[in-house]
Parts: C-alpha cells; sequence; structure tokens
C-alpha cells in the first residue's frame, strides 16, 4: 500500500462521535509515516485533553489499516480552523452550528447563525454541550435549540 | 510547572466535579459540569504519565502522597462555593498555563481553560447580581475559600498579580467585594491534606483496591 492510500484510509475512517464527520474533516489525522522498520505510523491529536473517543478512534483506525502503529501528539494543538469546508458543509447540513474561523479576518463576535432557518437571531444556552466541542444555542427565530462546534 | 502538583490539582478536582453528575441544579449546569471534569482528567492524564505511571499515581498512593493544593480538595458544598472554588482555580490554571507556552498540555490547556475561567467568571456575575439570596451564598464562598488562595502562588509568585486582576474585576462586575486579608492556610504541596481528600481518595480509589487491573 503507497503512503498516499493509507493517508486516505485514515482520513476516510468517520470519527465515533460526530460519524458525519470523518478524521480528515475534522483535522484530526496529522500524519501518516513509514517508521524506521517501514510500517505505517498513523499520527493523530486529540480534539480536547479529555477527549474520550480516543481509544475508539485508535481502534477504529486499526481495523482500516491492519498493523499500522497509531501515535498520538498534543502538540500543535488541534484548532477547529483545521475542521476542512467539506466538513463544516457537513456539520451544516446536519443541523449543527460549524465553528467560526479564529485565525482569519472575521471577528469572533459576529453572530453564530441558525443551521436550521439560517437567522442570525441565536442565543447561547450554554457553552458546554454533549461532547466537549460543543455549546448549546436556541435560534429566537425558528425556535430551534441547535449544537454549535464551539471554537478553540 | 511542576507535573505532578498541577496533575494532581486537575485530578482531584475532576473527582469533586464529578460528583455533581446528576446532582447538579439544571441540565445544562450537569453537562456543563462534567465538561469541565472531563479537560481537567484529561490535562490529569498528560501530566501524571510525565510524572510517572498515571494509574499507579492516581489510585495507588496514599492521600500524604498527593501534591494537589488544599483548594481542590474542599467539598462542593452548594453551588456558589463550586463556582467561587472553580472561579480561584481556574484563574490560577489560566494564568500557570499561560505562563508555559512551550509545554504541550499548557498550550492545549490554555484553550480549554480559558473556557472554564469565562464560566465561572459569568456564575459569579448572575450570582452575585442576582438574588439576595445568591448573594449572600457567594459572600460565604469567597470568604470560605479566600484561605486557601495564598498556597496558589507558592512556586510561582508572579502568577499572582495578573490572577488578582481578573479575581478582583470579576467581583467587582458582579456587586461583590474581595474577601479581608484571612490567615492563609497551605501544606497540600508537602502533602499535609485537609481530612476532606482522604474522603475523596477512599471513593475514588475503591474500585481499583478491590479489583487490581481490572478493565471493562
Amino acid at each position: 500500500m503507497s503512503l498516499e492510500e493509507a493517508r486516505a484510509l485514515a482520513a476516510a475512517v468517520p470519527d465515533p462521535e460526530l460519524p458525519v464527520l470523518t478524521l480528515g474533516d475534522l483535522g484530526i489525522v496529522r500524519e501518516v509515516r513509514r517508521d524506521a522498520g517501514g510500517g505505517l505510523e498513523v499520527v493523530i491529536t486529540p480534539t480536547y485533553s479529555g477527549c474520550p473517543a480516543m481509544d475508539a478512534i485508535r481502534e477504529d483506525i486499526g481495523k482500516a489499516l491492519p498493523g499500522a502503529r497509531v501515535v498520538t501528539v498534543l502538540a500543535p494543538p488541534w484548532s477547529t480552523d483545521w475542521i476542512t469546508d467539506e466538513g463544516r458543509r457537513k456539520l451544516r447540513e446536519h443541523g449543527l452550528s460549524p465553528p467560526r474561523r479564529t485565525d482569519g479576518p472575521v471577528a469572533l463576535t459576529l453572530g453564530v447563525r441558525c443551521p436550521r432557518c439560517g437567522s442570525p437571531r441565536t442565543r447561547l444556552v450554554s457553552r458546554y454541550g454533549s461532547t466537549a466541542c460543543k455549546a448549546m444555542y436556541a435560534c429566537q427565530e425558528c425556535l430551534e435549540p441547535f449544537d454549535h462546534f464551539k471554537e478553540i | 510547572m511542576n507535573p505532578l502538583e498541577i496533575g494532581d490539582d486537575c485530578l482531584v478536582l475532576a473527582q469533586r466535579l464529578a460528583e455533581w453528575v446528576t446532582r447538579a441544579p439544571t441540565l445544562e449546569e450537569d453537562v456543563a459540569l462534567a465538561n469541565l471534569s472531563l479537560d481537567l482528567l484529561g490535562q490529569a492524564r498528560a501530566l501524571l504519565s510525565r510524572a510517572g505511571n498515571e494509574d499507579e499515581l492516581a489510585y495507588l498512593r496514599e492521600p500524604g502522597q498527593f501534591r494537589n493544593c488544599l483548594l481542590t480538595e474542599q467539598p462542593n458544598g452548594d453551588f456558589a462555593r463550586t463556582i467561587v472554588r472553580h472561579l480561584f482555580y481556574a484563574g490560577f490554571l489560566y494564568e500557570m498555563y499561560r505562563a508555559h507556552p512551550e509545554d504541550e498540555v499548557a498550550a492545549k490547556g490554555v484553550k480549554e481553560i480559558a473556557y472554564h475561567r469565562d464560566y465561572a467568571a459569568l456564575w459569579t456575575r448572575r450570582l452575585g447580581l442576582g438574588t439576595e439570596e445568591s448573594h449572600r451564598r457567594m459572600t460565604a464562598a469567597l470568604d470560605a475559600l479566600w484561605p486557601f488562595t495564598g498556597e496558589l502562588f507558592a512556586a510561582d509568585p508572579g502568577l499572582r498579580e495578573p490572577w488578582s486582576a481578573f479575581v478582583e474585576t470579576t467581583l467587582a462586575e458582579s456587586g461583590l467585594a474581595v474577601p479581608r486579608e484571612a490567615r492563609q492556610r497551605d501544606g497540600g504541596r508537602r502533602g499535609e491534606h485537609t481530612p476532606h481528600l482522604s474522603e475523596l481518595l477512599a471513593e475514588m480509589q475503591a474500585l481499583h483496591r478491590e479489583h487490581a487491573g481490572a478493565t471493562w
């Protein structure tokens, strides 16, 4: 198997907590390389320090790439800016509000839009949600509650 | 940054916060407190793995071998007490992590703890400016926990100034007074703990001590 093929397989593994996204969409797979002995090595980074899905992710990569060694690194720290445009599109499609860019020209004070009706009139319900990476919002236009992928 | 001291702080505070699960005032806060706990547990694991074997350090040490500060082991009390403890500790941990950008746990943790600090500051404002009852409880919590704040800065006195600025600004915005200087208590960093730590560890370590090496 070429490194290119191995990269594609690792990147296509679905995230266990947000299965609409792949590990590639989330920017969790940092590198796929060969170690000194020629074996495959997949380098991943957690979204949050306490992400409980890391064990499942390691296992799933092992199933997609039998024999590969999975290495976890903390630096550089993961950022929601690493979520791809494709990933952002999928989040919106599934009723999740994608994170705003923290590295671009758009200020973070820009509001969160309702993924259902598109209204900017939304309200933060709680900064913490069903998984570490999400905050709870509610739309004041269509009244729908929704999850927002919070910027980090 | 001492990985055993900060790792123990994170572990003990994570355990305290987890005690709120299914008991928090509202479902949103139940979820929020569990998330705060999880962040700290993740940071604790990374730091304790640096100091040794994380499982042995967490499950097989006696209270006198823990190096966490006394603040983190203080009981949850009411919600106000938990919020003030988190305001003080997250305020400190944020400055500690920010002072060590070269450390990968700190560089990652600072982004998470920034949310913890905001969470605690937001609730401090709500409760300080809320009702007479919430204001009274916040004042009682501030007075009760203030004596444990001095110990935070023993290793790194330079962190006190930015911490004080954050705490004083938050309390001023919340209509709450900074407690008067009280006799400070310390000893956690030397392993001299309050009896509360023994109770916390008895619960946290029970399963591992009874079924050593058990897995799911």
